[in-house]
């Protein structure tokens, strides 16, 4: 569970995607996604056509494939559980290659393979085109609670230098000969991980000495604001829209 | 693991959002009061400043900490999920805000779990993991003798918990609002399983860390609050014990406002729970059921064809659904109930005597 | 001797008078302390590790209490009732400018001590550029600070702390873990402000090249407050308080401009 979440999928670029408000792009992502869920798994069309607004939305916002479909694989074990569906799940057989599977299962692993890959694809165009700090300021206007938001701010910033710190324990602790390497060694790497806390903390308390210093009395002060005009709002309505479209015609055919 | 899109219905995502919500709304209130009354008696300013900055490296310190490899054997290792260890550290509104943040940030930045499932990652993942480990961690402790083995062990046994609950946490949902038509049976054994394994890694991780903290900054952690040594006296040459200095005044408010936030929490997921599993269990997946049948091939003709047996079968197994979700709503009520009321009672049995509130300010 | 004084002196910058201070746990770790720094000073406040220093520091803005005597800000005693106003008028920069940089990007935390204070809009992006531009990092505003070098990130530090417009700037060693380069253009930094100055700093070449008057902080006290030169050329002084010049640094050798 570890491994893979630290890298950025940020991408720096000029597209009209990368231009659109932040808040419109959270909204509009969230929304496609919701009606994704929503669509009834037989309507098979309906995906591939899902499939085709993303691919243009990636285009416009000029992500290459490979990059998009190199992040795809963060959802493998979630593939692994799919592919084991069509024999887990109780229903009617039917053959495949040879292999007895249920039909029901098939339906199951289609279903969470579908709406996960369309889930993650649209997770990574927003990511790859919407820095960090504007996707704050996004979830802040969409009504996100400031606190929350602002916890956030600093996991974000603080969240490259701890884990340098942790880096550099693990250097540290490597140089003087001592390597990991199965559980009668969990002491030592716990010590590490407590040792880590400490500094964590201690490094908040030294922040928030530094905020009362500047004149932090509790609230941050609001320097910026991101507003969003009614033509980029329906730019941004454009994908979860056509969506829609697409799924309620999945339910009526 | 995170649950990705499509994997949980969206009627259940969106109720599992709010119960996440709530669940953040209530941790909102309840951080300030733990990171308030942390470590230094007193300090620059109240307790409600300090959250923030706080809350943020503990959370930077969960997302660094996950990715610590901790090797199994040849080759596999094992990795901390964390809630048990910060809500044993920091207390468990502070823990579900931290882990919240982490999985919002993981979902939003790396696309790493689905945006319709963060409700559900953020309840059983966060919410679950936190909750209950602290409940099992403050009885546990007030059951114990006051040593710091007890709190290590008070420590593996809550973790240990942590993790299954957080399972069953997660097979209830499934069982309500579950995507796919695995046996409610399998899944939860085989979630159970794996979970108690992982549980026993997390157990002995959190434990190790927490003993690891508690042997440098004891004031540090949150959950071993009140259970310092005494200080003593030197009193004619002799050690006497300090007097227990008396429990600060707007203490019993505080607890009465959050118990009546979450007594409302409480009862709206009950209603919640039982009138969307009422839903749930009556329509998509019976229509998705109806629509399979029908969309898949000829056999499904006859069956149309036969009529009334559908139709009975359909009825049946939808009651039956409705009546295995409504119980599953229940028992998941029932057991939050539960572990809500030990984790009031742990909080309200803790504003007994603690170190008195300094009149200088924190020192460097 | 004329007895009407036409231009009064203007008030000092920092008045601490009997500061005495003991930690929660019992320790006392200030004795006493006596300070007066004049607008427009740069002062050295040197002495061993352990001696108090950073304690006095965090006394300038209210962060401490005192448990005895008066500290004064430009003639505003350092009172509950004044700590914003003192806040702005003391701009303490600490040692790691990790934990001072909290904000996404350098112009927003620039901008957090303005902002706080209620400044908003074209006047407070004024601030921020101004304070940028004195220390040479106009350019990077919109970097987030853990693209930026360690001798940098200090200079920030310096501008969020400069942004507020103090009466005061406090610097807790200030040179400590920059490179040559980056010590020098501090230094020229510092030289160009007409802020008073009050920098705790081991760096006793640091402390000559800049500060033409020193006090030494030793158990709890000032124990000595003079011409850092004379200070720096005292061997029994130095030595009495376990402060030891670099190798081969001779401050009798140093042509400091006299004031």
């Amino acid at each position: 569970m570890g491994s893979g979440h630290a890298h950025r999928l940020y991408r720096h670029g000029h597209s009209p995607v990368h231009a659109l408000p932040p808040h419109c792009k959270l909204a509009a992502v969230l929304c496609f996604v919701v009606v994704v869920v929503s669509t009834p798994r037989e309507a098979v069309w309906a995906f591939a056509l899902y499939a085709l607004l993303i691919a243009a939305v990636a285009a416009v916002a000029r992500i290459p494939p490979g990059f998009l479909l190199k992040r795809l694989a963060i959802e493998v074990p979630f593939v692994a559980f799919a592919v084991l569906m069509p024999f887990v799940v109780p229903g009617e057989q039917a053959e495949l290659l040879g292999v007895p599977v249920s039909v029901p299962g098939l339906w199951g692993a289609w279903n969470v393979l579908a709406k996960g890959t369309l889930g993650v694809a649209a997770s990574v165009i927003l990511a790859s085109t919407t820095e960090l700090r504007a996707l704050l300021l996004g979830l802040q206007r969409l009504k996100l609670p400031p606190l929350l938001v602002q916890i956030a701010a600093f996991m974000i910033r603080y969240g490259d230098v701890v884990t340098d710190e942790l880096r550099r324990m693990s250097v540290a602790r490597r140089s003087r000969g001592f390597e990991a390497r199965g559980v009668r060694h969990w002491g030592v790497l716990a010590r590490t991980a407590g040792a880590l806390f400490i500094r964590s903390y201690e490094r908040g308390e030294r922040v928030h000495l530094a905020m009362v210093s500047r004149g932090y009395t509790g609230t941050m002060p609001v320097t910026d604001e991101v507003t969003a005009s009614r033509a980029q709002w329906a730019h941004a309505a454009a994908l979860p829209a056509l969506a829609l479209v697409v799924c309620l015609l999945g339910w009526t055919l | 693991m995170h649950v990705p899109d499509g994997f949980i219905n969206a009627p259940v995502s969106a109720v599992a959002g709010v119960v996440a919500a709530g669940a953040v709304a209530v941790s909102l209130r309840g951080a300030r009061r733990e990171l308030g009354g942390a470590s230094r008696p007193g300090g620059p300013g109240s307790g409600g400043e300090r959250t923030a900055p706080l809350a943020g490296l503990v959370a930077a310190f969960i997302f660094a900490v996950q990715m610590l490899n901790f090797p199994v054997a040849a080759g596999t290792s094992g990795h901390l999920l964390g809630g048990a260890l910060a809500a044993i550290l920091v207390g468990p509104c502070t823990g579900v805000l931290c882990i919240t943040v982490v999985l919002l940030m993981q979902g939003i930045l790396f696309a790493d779990g689905g945006l319709t499932a963060l409700g559900v990652n953020i309840t059983v993942m966060g919410v679950v993991t936190t909750v209950v480990a602290y409940a099992l961690f403050r009885g546990l402790t007030r059951v114990l003798p006051r040593t710091r083995r007890s709190t290590t062990a008070a420590a593996f046994v809550a973790a240990l918990v942590s993790v299954p609950a957080a399972a069953v946490a997660f097979t209830l949902i499934y069982a309500i609002g579950g995507t796919t038509d695995v046996p409610i049976g399998k899944v939860l054994t085989a979630m159970a399983g794996v979970h108690v394994l992982i549980g026993i890694g997390e157990a002995a991780i959190t434990a190790l860390t927490v003993g690891a903290v508690i042997a440098v900054r004891p004031d540090l952690v949150y959950g071993a609050r009140g259970s310092a040594t005494p200080l003593k006296l030197r009193v004619d040459g002799e050690l006497v014990d300090a007097p227990a200095s008396p429990a600060p005044s707007p203490a019993p408010a505080a607890t009465r406002s959050a118990r009546t936030v979450w007594a409302t929490g409480l009862a709206a997921a009950l209603v919640l729970a039982g009138v969307v599993s009422f839903y749930a269990s009556a329509n998509p997946d019976g229509l998705e059921k109806v629509a399979a049948d029908k969309g898949i091939d000829e056999k499904v003709q006859e069956h149309d064809a036969a009529g009334s047996p559908l139709a009975d079968y359909g009825v049946k197994d939808i009651s039956d659904a409705r009546l295995s979700g409504g119980l599953a709503g229940v028992i998941g009520v029932g057991a939050t109930v539960v572990v809500g009321s030990g984790v009031f009672w742990a909080v309200r049995r803790r504003r007994t005597p603690q170190e008195p509130a300094s009149r200088t300010t924190g020192s460097v | 001797m004329d007895p009407v004084n036409l231009h009064p002196a203007p008030v000092p910058s920092l008045e601490v008078s009997g500061l005495a201070y003991a930690y929660p746990d019992g320790h006392q770790a200030l004795f006493g302390v006596d300070l007066t720094v004049a607008r427009g000073e740069r002062v050295a406040l040197l002495g061993p590790n352990g001696a108090g220093k950073t304690t006095l520091v965090l006394h300038l803005n209210g962060i401490l209490d005192a448990g005895a005597g008066t500290v004064r800000v430009a003639g505003l005693p350092v009172e509950k009732r004044h700590l914003a106003e003192i806040r702005r008028r003391v701009g303490i920069v600490f040692q790691d400018p990790d934990d001072q940089l909290f904000m996404p990007t350098v112009r927003e935390d620039v901008a957090f001590g303005p902002a706080t204070a209620g400044l908003r809009g074209p006047e407070l992006e004024e601030r921020v550029m101004t304070a940028l531009r004195r220390v040479g990092m106009e350019e990077y505003a919109a970097r987030p600070p853990h693209h930026l070098s360690f001798g940098q990130r200090r200079r920030v530090a310096v501008a969020t702390v400069l942004a507020m417009e103090p009466e005061i700037l406090v610097l807790d060693e200030p040179s400590s873990n920059l490179d040559p380069a980056s010590r020098r253009e501090l230094a020229d930094i510092l030289r160009s402000l007409d802020v008073t100055v009050l920098m705790v700093t081991h760096d006793l070449p640091y402390a000559l090249e800049l500060c033409p008057r020193a006090v030494i902080l030793s158990e709890g006290v000032i124990a000595a407050d003079d011409r850092t030169q004379d200070l720096l050329c005292d061997d029994a002084l130095m030595r009495g308080h376990r402060l030891e010049l670099p190798f081969g640094f001779d401050p009798r050798s140093v042509s400091v401009p006299r004031p």
